[in-house]
């Protein structure tokens, strides 16, 4: 399963997780794990520590969980991206809309 | 099933054409090799039973033509043999056979192993269908693609893509990357260049590159600047894309006149400005790709840079950096970096980069999904050519006319007339034909009533690159600051026979720019001193300049007429 999802202790932050490459392959898991949840989120986490690579499409479901999450008002946090992933997230100038840590 | 029986033995051949016959298939019989091929073309049957010893031309060779002869087409070749030793059954195999069956040999296996291959024959026959499907839809969709790029370019044009001084790669499919690539003149002289990369690829990509194509042609050709022209294209791939979606781009102008560069990058990996004297200034991604901020919140900030003749501007997609070797290493960025540093002064970046690319993918021709774009700055003249093809009819438009347009407060730090101006002019079918000329008028009007006039800011600054910077920190400062001034257009046109004339009126609220004498007597190329240089181009156009009140209002009459008919003239 390359996206995971899990839920922290008080249920309210759902963290979703990425093994590998993101890239289009992963686009219905990764709609998937935000889509069917069953209780509301309050903010979401994208971890990134098992990603190696990302692309623009990539960075497009990125922009379609922040929508789904509110748009403007969301709370998207991507944490523990590589260098690569990282560079690609700032050529974009990502973090302008998610925070990134 | 049809099947094809080769045995030299009469006896043998007729127990088993019977027995198969028993089984329900059409049999076909040789009594060796060469008649087994014969029949093999003439009833092209689906299997083949072969005797592995036979006169004439034994199993083997008969193996082997048949498989020739079948080309890809699957017929299993099955030797019937009493040779019993493993290697001469390995040869029956590495001769063509696909299997051997043992005499005296058992009924039950027999059948079985026809059934066996009937299995295996379907099989392959829808595999071959499907890939026969596959590849009559991939003609049809690249067929289609060449129709639609046609369509494209008949929309989105090549501009002035193929001016001596713009050297590009784009793939002629790269549309379908995603990948696009525009330039266009400005009316007064400067070049606009639109690289853009939409996430995705196919046919989503390509149809959100057609609206960029209009907008960019539409907005170049009536004067608009290059940070109007990304607003513009920010809004409506935002109207247009679904979430998700969006174009990585850069967008930069050259001014020759005024020595600048203008360049606005979301997205891409950083352009480069090479310049003649040795330095190279990456040009990063400072903003969101466009297509993503709903408009209120997008920045369409450009950065500026001084540039001379000689020094080349450099954008590339993404494609570029991660073009990949044999092994799928990249390229990477650092490359590029070290390419354009090693460069000697007559080398052009362009060729560098390619021949860089080309060594590292050991390909002679680049992926698909990368454009690179060259531009080199050159000297440019302050009138650009007179428009040949435009229309010649003097009959239509309007011939007499007056207008009075004041830009205020606010819109003065906002707001670029000059594209309106130019619009109204246009109506006149003698002035179409000039509007480079008309455009240049303008804008130097337009830019001296606001930094001189308004803004009060001192050409003087211009002349050191500190002093340049200032001047531009110091004119977005005091941009802040206008309400309560305006600068006045007063236009009036009238037609003269087969020509015209047009008075522009340029007033503004300052307190007049002090040094007019001094500039009206410089001499027109001195080419130190901007303000000179504006007014030197000015008194070149227009027949009389006259600076009237305070040195705050400056007055222009400028004639026109079409050429005599039958009669070519080259301005």
């Amino acid at each position: 399963m390359t996206v995971s999802t899990r839920r922290s202790d008080d249920g309210q932050v759902l963290v979703i997780q990425v093994q590998g490459r993101f890239d289009f392959s992963t686009h219905q898991a990764f709609r998937d794990a935000y889509e069917h949840s069953d209780a509301p989120v309050k903010e979401y986490v994208v971890d990134l520590t098992h990603t190696t690579y990302l692309d623009s499409s990539a960075l497009g479901m990125l922009l379609l969980l922040r929508d789904h999450a509110g748009g403007d008002v969301a709370s998207v946090v991507i944490e523990n991206c590589n260098a690569d992933v990282r560079r690609i997230l700032s050529i974009s100038n990502f973090e302008q809309l998610f925070s990134i840590r | 099933m049809n099947l094809l029986i080769a045995e030299d033995s009469d006896g043998d051949r007729m127990i088993l054409a019977t027995l198969l016959r028993r089984l329900g298939h059409q049999v076909y019989e040789a009594s060796d090799g060469l008649e087994a091929v014969a029949v093999f073309i003439k009833f092209e049957p689906d299997i083949v039973l072969l005797d592995a010893l036979m006169p004439t031309m034994d199993g083997m060779d008969a193996a082997r033509r048949i498989k020739a002869l079948a080309g890809t087409r699957f017929v299993p070749v099955i030797f019937i043999t009493s040779l019993a030793s493993e290697r001469e059954q390995a040869h029956c195999l590495e001769a063509g056979g696909d299997d051997f069956l043992l005499k005296p040999y058992s009924r039950v296996i027999l059948e079985a192993k026809i059934n066996a291959y009937s299995r295996m024959l379907n099989l392959h026959r829808s595999v071959m269908q499907q890939r026969d499907q596959i590849r009559t839809q991939n003609e049809q969709m690249l067929a289609e693609q060449r129709m639609a790029r046609r369509v494209f370019d008949n929309v989105a044009h090549t501009g002035c893509l193929d001016a001596p001084n713009i050297r590009y790669h784009a793939s002629p499919l790269s549309i379908f990357n995603g990948d696009v690539l525009f330039a266009a003149e400005r009316p007064g002289g400067g070049t606009l260049i639109f690289l853009g990369d939409f996430t995705g690829h196919g046919l989503p990509a390509a149809i959100g590159a057609m609206p960029v194509a209009e907008v960019f042609y539409g907005m170049a050709a009536k004067g608009f600047g290059a940070a109007d022209l990304v607003t513009e294209i920010n809004q409506k791939l935002r109207n247009i894309l679904p979430v998700g979606m969006f174009c990585c781009g850069a967008l930069f102008e050259a001014d020759g006149k005024q020595g600048t560069i203008r360049v606005w990058n979301g997205g891409l990996p950083d352009g480069w400005l090479v310049r003649k004297n040795g330095e190279r200034l990456a040009i990063p991604s400072l903003h969101l790709p466009l297509g993503v901020q709903p408009p209120e919140r997008f920045d369409s900030t450009m950065e500026l840079f001084t540039s001379a003749p000689g020094d080349y501007v450099v954008l590339m997609t993404d494609g570029f950096p991660e073009s990949c070797d044999a092994q799928g290493d990249c390229l990477g960025e650092n490359a590029v970096r070290q390419v354009l540093a090693e460069i000697g002064p007559d080398d052009h970046p362009f060729d560098a980069l390619m021949a860089r690319l080309q060594a590292f993918t050991g390909h002679p021709d680049p992926a698909d999904d990368m454009t690179l774009c060259c531009l080199e700055v050159i000297a440019q003249g302050a009138v650009s050519e007179v428009t040949e093809s435009a229309p010649e009819s003097a009959l239509s438009g309007p011939g007499s006319w007056h207008c009075v347009y004041e830009v205020r407060d606010r819109a003065l730090a906002d707001f670029n007339p000059l594209p309106l101006l130019l619009h109204i002019c246009m109506e006149v079918p003698g002035l179409r034909r000039r509007s480079g000329e008309v455009f240049t008028l303008l804008s130097e009007l337009y830019s001296n009533a606001l930094e001189h006039g308004v803004l009060k800011l001192s050409s003087e600054w211009k002349k050191s690159a500190e002093g340049f910077s200032l001047y531009y920190e110091e004119r977005m400062r005091r941009l802040s600051e206008t309400q309560g001034h305006h600068i006045r257009f007063t236009l009036d046109h009238e037609p003269l026979g087969r020509a015209g004339r047009l008075r522009i009126r340029c007033e503004d609220s300052g307190q007049g720019f002090e040094p007019k004498e001094k500039a009206m007597n410089a001499p027109t190329n001195s080419g130190h001193e901007y303000s000179g240089r504006g007014m030197g181009i000015l008194k070149r156009l227009a027949k009389e300049v006259s600076i009237c009140g305070s040195g705050n209002c400056v007055e222009i009459v400028y004639d026109w007429e079409f050429p005599a008919q039958g009669v070519i003239t080259s301005q």
